[in-house]
């Protein structure tokens, strides 16, 4: 389809109010380079990008961080979203959600609560978190968010230290009284591609975690949904990410700069707007980095002529950036990609279990494993 | 699908729980059925099936009402009215 088609309005916002957090997870999806709490957009700010978003035609909003628990002001941007008619769903450690500020945010008008876990067992979870208690405070608040009457969703990254419990995980997330759980295999970008080595679990790990997984789907039907995001490393195509660049979602992030997706920054030259100086509707239809992998025009070869172009988009461009310095490339993910030899490469080489010690997420510039 | 062939009995109250919400889409100018990561299109028989689960209504008057309202045949409605329940009961997207 080569004729301009009109824009499609956005579906999702996610806000990252805070890059603010107490745990300390070697995945997070957050940039190495955290957003000072000086620099954080204030509330008024907020709940005018909400308003701008529900007026462009978003749905769902995506309230996270950080730790978005950590803002004092997290009530009153509750409030306006649903005031705006916005599906407000918040994503959530847990920590920092007191019995006060849960009865407060239920009567705010919050829709839904996605709770993250790290792990089954206690121990091994509050390792992932760099976080002694988390587990036991998360037992607590899926008790409050289920006692106020809101829908919980589990949300479990699997990684090598807890890829064999990911059964266990659904278990829990049933126990916790989820009615969905999101059990997804780790995504290297940002802070999981520094600890990429201690994160990595082998192949026969990877599928056996998947096949229980899918085993507790079929149990389970019509008790929890089950989302599942398997490992874009295992596969024979890339995953058609974020449902192709700029044509789903936006992420807004503390400071105000809106990205098509949460790695984005990763990719060199392209100029992101702010919400302090253009508007959303703006921002979605003509911001340069919006554009620039929208659609297949940007495409290269084997992507321009293959038949899945859109269906997958050529995978995803922040994983083509970091493997093949080139983000027009395939994504390296796909058998196809003349760069498909470095995710082998990864694979080829899983460090044996605890040999790896992580790089804890935390507020610092750079840390030294990125250079 | 099992989904298919739950059997619910005529007196259940069918509701949308907290968390999923009917809503008319003004930019898109159609009606959604919003849940946790989830927007799903409503047409017009879904959005009368599903403006009537308030956990008030039974199934029996559910397809009673819509019978009247559209003068259709009852037995198809009955079909209709389940297929729709028994497919958001799988995603959970409709309590009974």
């Amino acid at each position: 389809m080569n004729a301009p088609a009109k824009l499609a309005a956005p579906i999702g916002i996610l806000a990252e109010l805070t890059h603010r957090c107490p745990l300390g997870c070697p995945y997070c999806s957050n940039p190495l380079a955290l957003d000072p709490r000086v620099e954080e957009l204030d509330a008024e700010t907020w709940k005018r990008v909400f308003s701008e978003a529900a007026a462009a035609g978003v749905l769902h909003a995506h309230l996270s961080g950080g730790e978005p628990a950590s803002r004092r002001d997290l009530v009153e941007i509750v409030a306006h979203c649903a005031k705006v008619g916005l599906y407000t769903n918040l994503i959530t450690s847990g920590i920092g959600i007191t019995p006060a500020v849960m009865a407060r945010l239920s009567e705010a008008g919050l829709d839904h609560v996605q709770l993250s876990i790290q792990d089954a067992d206690p121990v091994s979870a509050d390792k992932i978190a760099g976080y002694a208690g988390g587990f036991a405070r998360k037992r607590e608040v899926a008790g409050l968010v289920t006692g106020a009457g809101l829908p919980l969703t589990v949300n479990a990254v699997i990684h090598r230290a807890n890829v064999a419990r990911a059964g266990a995980m659904v278990e829990l997330a049933i126990a916790l009284g989820a009615r969905r759980v999101e059990v997804a295999h780790t995504q290297y970008y940002g802070w999981a591609m520094v600890n990429r080595a201690a994160l990595l679990p082998s192949r026969a790990e990877a599928q056996a975690a998947i096949e229980e997984v899918e085993r507790l789907r079929k149990l389970h039907e019509g008790r929890i949904v089950i989302d599942h995001v398997i490992p874009d490393y295992h596969a024979r195509y890339p995953k058609a990410c974020m449902g192709g660049w700029a044509r789903r979602t936006l992420n807004v992030t503390p400071t105000g700069r809106v990205l098509p997706c949460h790695a984005a920054e990763t990719i060199p030259g392209l100029e992101f707007w702010n919400v302090k100086e253009h508007s959303l509707a703006e921002i979605w239809a003509s911001s340069p980095a919006f554009n620039a992998f929208r659609g297949t025009e940007w495409m290269r070869e084997p992507c321009r002529s293959c038949p899945r172009k859109e269906i997958d988009f050529g995978g995803c461009r922040c994983q083509a950036m970091a493997m093949t310095g080139d983000p027009r490339q395939a994504d390296p993910v796909c058998h196809l990609s003349p760069h498909h030899s470095a995710i082998e490469a990864a694979l080829g080489n899983p460090a044996s279990a605890g040999e790896v010690e992580y790089q804890y997420r935390r507020m610092v510039r750079v840390p030294a494993a990125a250079e | 699908m099992s989904a298919e062939t739950i059997a619910i009995a005529e007196e259940v109250r069918p509701r949308l729980p907290r968390g999923v919400r009917l809503r008319h889409d003004e930019t898109r100018r159609e009606w959604t059925l919003l849940a946790p990561e989830r927007v799903l299109k409503a047409d017009r028989i879904a959005v009368e099936i599903l403006k009537r689960c308030t956990g008030e209504k039974t199934l029996r008057e559910i397809v009673d009402e819509l019978t009247a309202a559209y003068g259709a045949d009852r037995a198809r409605v009955d079909t209709d009215v389940r297929a729709l329940l028994a497919q958001l009961v799988a995603k959970r997207m409709v309590d009974l």
